[in-house]
């Protein structure tokens, strides 16, 4: 396939997704969406409500997704949720940290708790909340365990583009008894983050937190658009087989 | 929405779409870079040369952050001094490098061999040590079928990778360490991956539409 004809699809991929997001956003003002329940969302919820009601502070890293790369999408959707976090604890005594380990995104969590705090009655602006802690991986995760451990943090939000080197953040947020939801788009992340933290994410759930903290119709809707598109490519793998099984015996 | 975000607003969408539409139509049927992919990459050139001086931006936040640590006697007052220190003398370090003095480029080159270089390396050593004991912890944690599971691949998988003492390498280890890896596990990545996919995509529209906004204004 060409690389004209390949555009030509992935446009056409884009542009569907794009009006069926249209669609099912105009249609949950009608009528709000159900979703499955996912437990780790649930229990975010009643960390938050712990941290407004102790006084104590929510972190939340960011992973080091750079925005010019695919990663930064996860980054992004940690963006969402440092956002949606930072409104729901405002009316707390202590602002949310960022950590991260990109520069351009230690800038936007900065400017996210500035835009969460001015939007919020209640909302207290701390400029150095939103932090670089480190530009390779091993430094990241150096400069932000300070920040688990002397901080005053009662509950860990750890979502973005992470390696394995998470499994360290994870364990120091264990070893201090505070609530850990961790999520990476990084498949060998995904895995260590099963076995170290009492709620990890897997997969595209990283994605569906904004719809679950209740971030806007849109990300309701690019859940229901996820869940059309997964149906597309399952019938388009099955058709795939059938083919390639008729090819096989001769038929085709 | 204020002004600025309006206008911040209107930047980021119409750049997402120069780049987006740059990706999708860069090359000609005749196979030639096309205006728009010439467009794509000098937008995400100076993209790249942005985001280098948002480094500077950072690593001076960075410093404000530690010094503030240290003004006001933290906890850990001491780990931000020595930050505080070891960055300038780095920076400066990094400065005079530029000027080709043995000495100083050796210091400079020294600094990064012998002490980042090291003290990562014992991190990812740390990082087996924590791994073993999470999984240990995992069984205690959640006693259900899929971490038990986890386990038992996991094993197979690391039994299946190293050679045995005295015994070599193992035929039928191996062979289960390829199919697990190759079937059950291949095809469990690539859903994952998809799934992914997915959320990538959806997340783009949704800054293309101008519903998340981290560079300002109100998201929704």
């Amino acid at each position: 396939m060409s690389d004209f004809l390949l555009g030509m699809v992935g446009f056409g991929v884009i542009f569907l997704s794009a009006v069926l997001m249209g669609i099912f956003t105009a249609l949950r003002r009608r009528s709000p969406s159900a979703f499955r329940e996912i437990p780790a969302f649930t229990r975010l919820r009643q960390a938050i409500g712990r941290v407004v009601e102790d006084g104590t502070r929510l972190h939340v890293s960011l992973g080091r997704g750079a925005l010019v790369t695919p990663q930064s999408a996860s980054a992004m959707a940690g963006l969402t949720l440092l956002r949606r976090l930072a409104e729901l604890t405002s009316s707390g005594d202590q602002p949310p940290i960022a950590t991260s380990g990109d520069a351009v995104l230690a800038i936007l969590s900065r400017e996210t708790l500035k835009n969460a705090s001015q939007a919020s009655a209640q909302g207290v602006f701390d400029p150095s909340a939103g932090r670089l802690t480190g530009l390779t991986p091993f430094s990241y995760v150096a400069g932000a365990l300070p920040a688990i451990r002397d901080e005053k943090i009662s509950a860990n939000v750890l979502m973005g583009n992470f390696g394995v080197e998470v499994a360290l953040l994870a364990e120091a947020a264990e070893r201090e008894n505070t609530f850990t939801l961790a999520s990476s788009d990084n498949l060998a992340a995904q895995a260590v983050l099963y076995a170290s933290v009492q709620e990890p994410l897997i997969g595209e759930e990283l994605y569906a937190a904004g719809a679950y903290m209740d971030a806007g119709p849109l990300h309701e809707a690019s859940l229901k658009v996820q869940d059309i598109l997964r149906w597309l490519i399952i019938a388009v793998i099955l058709v795939g087989v059938l083919v390639e099984l008729l090819r096989a015996v001769g038929i085709l | 929405m204020k002004l600025k975000g309006i206008f911040s607003t209107v930047i980021a969408i119409a750049f997402g779409l120069l780049v987006l539409v740059g990706y999708l139509f860069g090359v000609n049927a005749d196979g030639t870079p096309s205006l728009l992919g010439q467009l794509e990459s000098f937008i995400l050139n100076v993209a790249v040369i942005l985001a280098g001086f948002a480094i500077l931006v950072g690593i001076i936040n960075l410093l404000i952050v530690h010094t503030g640590k240290v003004r006001q006697m933290q906890t850990g007052a001491i780990y931000s001094t020595i930050l505080v220190v070891t960055l300038l003398i780095t920076f400066l370090l990094g400065l005079l490098a530029h000027y080709n003095l043995p000495f100083i480029r050796s210091l400079y080159n020294g600094a990064f061999l012998s002490i980042q270089l090291p003290i990562e390396t014992s991190l990812m050593a740390l990082l087996v040590v924590t791994l073993t004991y999470a999984s240990i912890r995992l069984l205690r944690r959640q006693l259900n079928l899929f971490s038990i599971i986890f386990l038992i691949t996991a094993f197979l998988i690391l039994v299946g990778t190293a050679p045995w003492p005295f015994l070599g390498d193992v035929p039928i280890l191996s062979t289960l360490r390829a199919w697990i890896a190759q079937i059950p596990a291949g095809a469990g990545a690539r859903g994952i991956l998809l799934g992914v996919g997915l959320g990538t995509l959806t997340t783009g529209l949704r800054i293309l539409f101008g519903s998340d906004r981290p560079y300002g204004g109100r998201n929704g």
